[in-house]
């Protein structure tokens, strides 16, 4: 099969990098490993500080609405981190102290959201929280399986009875301004979140819980369509086990699923992602690229790779593969003339495209249009 | 030290990092509590079931087999493949009759075959189902599929001759449902093929695939139809150098992977030679042959992946197929469970869960109105064709239909 452009790796990077090709008349294939990091995003771009017309209105049409407004959002854990671009359910404020009085109210039964953490973390902020529960008859079924009542499961009933909760929480609300709810509104139904924050009488907060992000989710589901309805090829659960590459072009790629049936394109994208996607591996000696062998910055002494301090920055996590000033990934100290590397492969090497899903946004687009203009 | 023992097991047990990406995709999760999900089921469950049997949980029953969790693993675990191997080695209850002759395909067939008709008239009756489903708690609701008065093997038995005259030959494996219920399947097929140059042929003496008896219990009687098979396919494939299509997505998964991953059946020099039709015509359509298409044909088509297709990740050759056809008005369902998952479907217990599984699948085909929904597997089309009223055809029978006869 022949593609214009195949793209291996199938989370943002790969999906955004795919439907600027179809969008621009290409006829693309992204091949995916089981699914992707997406299912641990946060909802915010963090290392994109300025605003971008172009990346809100490619999430706009894909139905993922942003909002940009530099400031600060709330961490799982009740602490801050600056941001300025995040998806329209993840809050940014001014400052820390979003409120004066919040209530904080999670599902009974429910272990993956953090109320005690969340409430001392605003408290040091000078907000006075009160924790309370809610038992909805609707989830009593997902408690007979303890162990999977997590976000996602209950995110498919909110679809449907997210008014209940806006019923409970304004019995629960007394003098409060602010209401903090776990992540857990609108997987399919993407009006659910402004409707629960149109239904409350204080300021919505929608913090984070343990993965599988709901809002991750939804972004990923809306950004798969958009891709096919563009008429792009999704080749989802296959990986890719061999290149065949000749004097520094890539011709043709081999799958585990299409075992002798090559995909074959003129321009190839390696976006992979980082060690928890395979796109990096490490054994005790080294840091590897595993589809092509690319070359990979890291540090020989295996002593430097990580701090043993747990908190602090871990240099392993800026280790990633080396590729020219145009992305062009580097083989043996030589560019590859059609592969492309973009997002959490790149590791640290290019802090000029920021970091995590802001990296992943800017190198997709940024890959997308060297092909473009080739 | 049994550490080794207590601690290995295969399907890529040991890379699972716990991060529940498989549970936000299990169909039967979300419509059965009663399910502990392909993460406690699958990885975390065989931990247990490693230190000791005791810890096999016989809510296990309840995986579809869909292997949807397989294809969401970021980290290439067999999840689907843990959860059926542990019923295979720690479930000793015997399967129930009513779950013997669901799984029995083969041999079903060949006893209604020779009186079909009675066997249709009697089945389709309502108090048919009403005792079937009191008596054998085979769900009322289900239709059963027809039984065929002529079997497809007959059919191309007296056809031999005028097959071999083809350049080209290939085998065909056409499984139960082709041989006792629908032959105008395998039918189309010839027809398709024929036009391309390619006669078939039938192997010497093909037996089910055996997929039915893995889920209901009966890996041994499994093994015996997978030992005999993956010899037939030698004798095609290695004698003859044939490549063996099938027109079953289920059966070709089973017959390529779930013969060495489930059962232990090596199948390593015929695996890759044994295709799903589809494949097999668009790799030669790719590479230069052409099909006359009718003039002013036209069908708007919606075509639902069905999960075993999904897990062999060839979907896309019946998609680029069918788009190939001038035209057909092509609609890709999002990739759904229908829920029936063969036998699961038709039993009582199981038909609301199946029926609940389905639903976002349904939804979207009365939302598109297709003229036709296009899949490969049989048990799909009968799920689909009850649940919604839209008739439903394989890829196959879709291009017999749109080339010149």
């Amino acid at each position: 099969m022949r593609f214009d452009t195949v793209i291996i790796g199938g989370g943002l990077t790969g999906m955004l990098a795919g439907i600027t090709l179809q969008k621009a008349g290409q006829k693309t294939a992204i091949i995916s490993t089981g699914q992707n990091a997406l299912h641990f995003f946060s909802g915010s771009f963090e290392s994109i500080k300025e605003p971008s017309q172009r990346i809100v209105e490619l999430f706009a049409e894909a139905g993922v609405r942003l909002h940009y407004s530099p400031g600060v959002r709330l961490l799982p854990l009740g602490t801050f981190k600056e941001s300025a671009l995040a998806l329209e359910d993840v809050d940014i404020f001014p400052t820390p102290k979003f409120a004066r009085k919040v209530l904080i109210v999670n599902f009974s039964g429910y272990h993956d959201f953090f109320t005690s953490f969340l409430a001392d973390g605003l408290e040091k902020q000078g907000m006075t929280c009160r924790l309370r529960f809610l038992s909805l008859p609707e989830l009593e079924t997902l408690q007979q399986s303890p162990s999977e009542m997590r976000s996602v499961q209950i995110a498919r009933v909110m679809d449907r009875v997210w008014e209940k909760v806006v019923q409970e929480v304004r019995v629960l609300l007394k003098d409060e301004d602010a209401v903090v709810l776990p992540q857990v509104f609108g997987l399919q139904d993407t009006s659910v979140p402004g409707r629960i924050r149109q239904g409350i009488p204080a300021h919505v907060v929608f913090a984070g819980t343990l993965p599988p992000s709901v809002p991750g989710i939804r972004t990923l589901i809306l950004l798969k369509q958009r891709y096919q309805l563009l008429g792009g090829t999704y080749l989802m659960g296959d990986e890719v086990i061999r290149a065949h590459t000749h004097e520094g072009v890539v011709h043709s790629v081999a799958t585990r699923n299409l075992d002798n049936h090559y995909i074959e394109a003129a321009n190839f994208i390696l976006s992979t992602g980082g060690y928890f996607s395979k796109g990096l591996i490490s054994n005790p000696f080294q840091v590897l690229e595993p589809v092509f062998g690319l070359d990979v910055e890291y540090k020989e002494d295996r002593n430097q790779w990580y701090n043993p301090t747990f908190k602090e920055d871990q240099p392993y996590m800026h280790f990633g593969v080396k590729a020219d000033e145009n992305l062009h990934a580097l083989k043996d100290g030589k560019p590859l003339e059609n592969l492309f590397v973009a997002g959490s492969i790149l590791g640290g090497n290019r802090p000029e495209f920021g970091f995590a899903a802001g990296q992943c946004i800017k190198t997709a687009l940024f890959a997308a249009d060297q092909i473009l203009k080739k | 030290m049994k550490l080794q023992e207590y601690t290995s097991s295969r399907h890529n047990f040991e890379e699972c990092m716990k991060c529940t990406v498989c549970t936000a995709y299990c169909p039967v999760l979300q419509a059965n509590p009663l399910y502990p999900g392909p993460k406690q089921a699958g990885p975390d469950g065989e931990r247990l079931r490693l230190k000791a049997p005791y810890f096999f949980n016989q809510a296990l029953k309840y995986c579809l087999n869909c292997k949807r969790c397989e294809v969401a693993c970021p980290s290439g675990v067999n999840v689907a493949d843990l959860i059926q191997s542990a019923r295979i080695k720690y479930d000793t209850t015997p399967p129930k009759l009513r779950d013997r002759m669901l799984a029995s395909t083969d041999f079903m067939g060949s006893l209604a075959r020779p009186v079909a008709p009675v066997v249709n008239a009697v089945t389709g009756l309502g108090v048919t189902k009403t005792v079937l489903d009191a008596t054998l708690k085979i769900d009322r609701h289900r239709e059963f599929p027809k039984y065929s008065s002529r079997s497809f093997e007959r059919w191309l038995k007296r056809r031999r001759k005028e097959q071999t005259v083809f350049p080209e030959q290939v085998a065909y494996f056409h499984g139960c449902y082709v041989n006792y219920n629908y032959p105008q399947l395998g039918k189309d097929l010839v027809k398709v093929l024929n036009a391309l140059g390619v006669g078939v042929q039938l192997l010497e003496k093909e037996k089910c695939c055996g997929i039915a008896l893995i889920t209901n219990g009966m890996s041994g009687q499994a093994r015996k139809n997978a030992n005999h098979n993956v010899a037939q396919l030698r004798q095609a494939v290695l004698d003859k150098g044939l490549k063996v299509l099938t027109t079953s997505s289920t059966c070709a998964l089973t017959i390529r992977d779930e013969y060495p991953n489930l059962l232990g059946v090596d199948n390593a020099d015929v695996r890759e030679s044994v295709l799903l039709a589809t494949r097999f015509i668009f790799e030669k359509l790719e590479k230069g042959a052409s099909l006359k298409f009718k003039s002013g044909y036209h069908r708007k088509i919606a075509y639902h992946t069905p999960c075993h297709l999904e897990r062999m990740g060839w979907g896309i050759f019946s998609e680029k197929l069918l788009q190939m056809i001038p035209g057909v008005e092509f609609t890709l369902l999002d990739s759904n469970c229908c829920g029936i998952s063969g036998t699961y479907g038709f039993k009582k217990e199981n038909y609301e869960v199946s029926q609940a599984i389905g639903e976002p699948l349904f939804a979207q085909i009365r939302s598109v109105n297709p003229e036709v929904v296009a899949c490969d597997c049989e048990t799909c089309k009968w799920q689909i064709e009850m649940s919604t009223g839209y008739t439903v055809m394989n890829p196959i029978s879709i291009l017999a239909e749109a080339i010149e006869d």
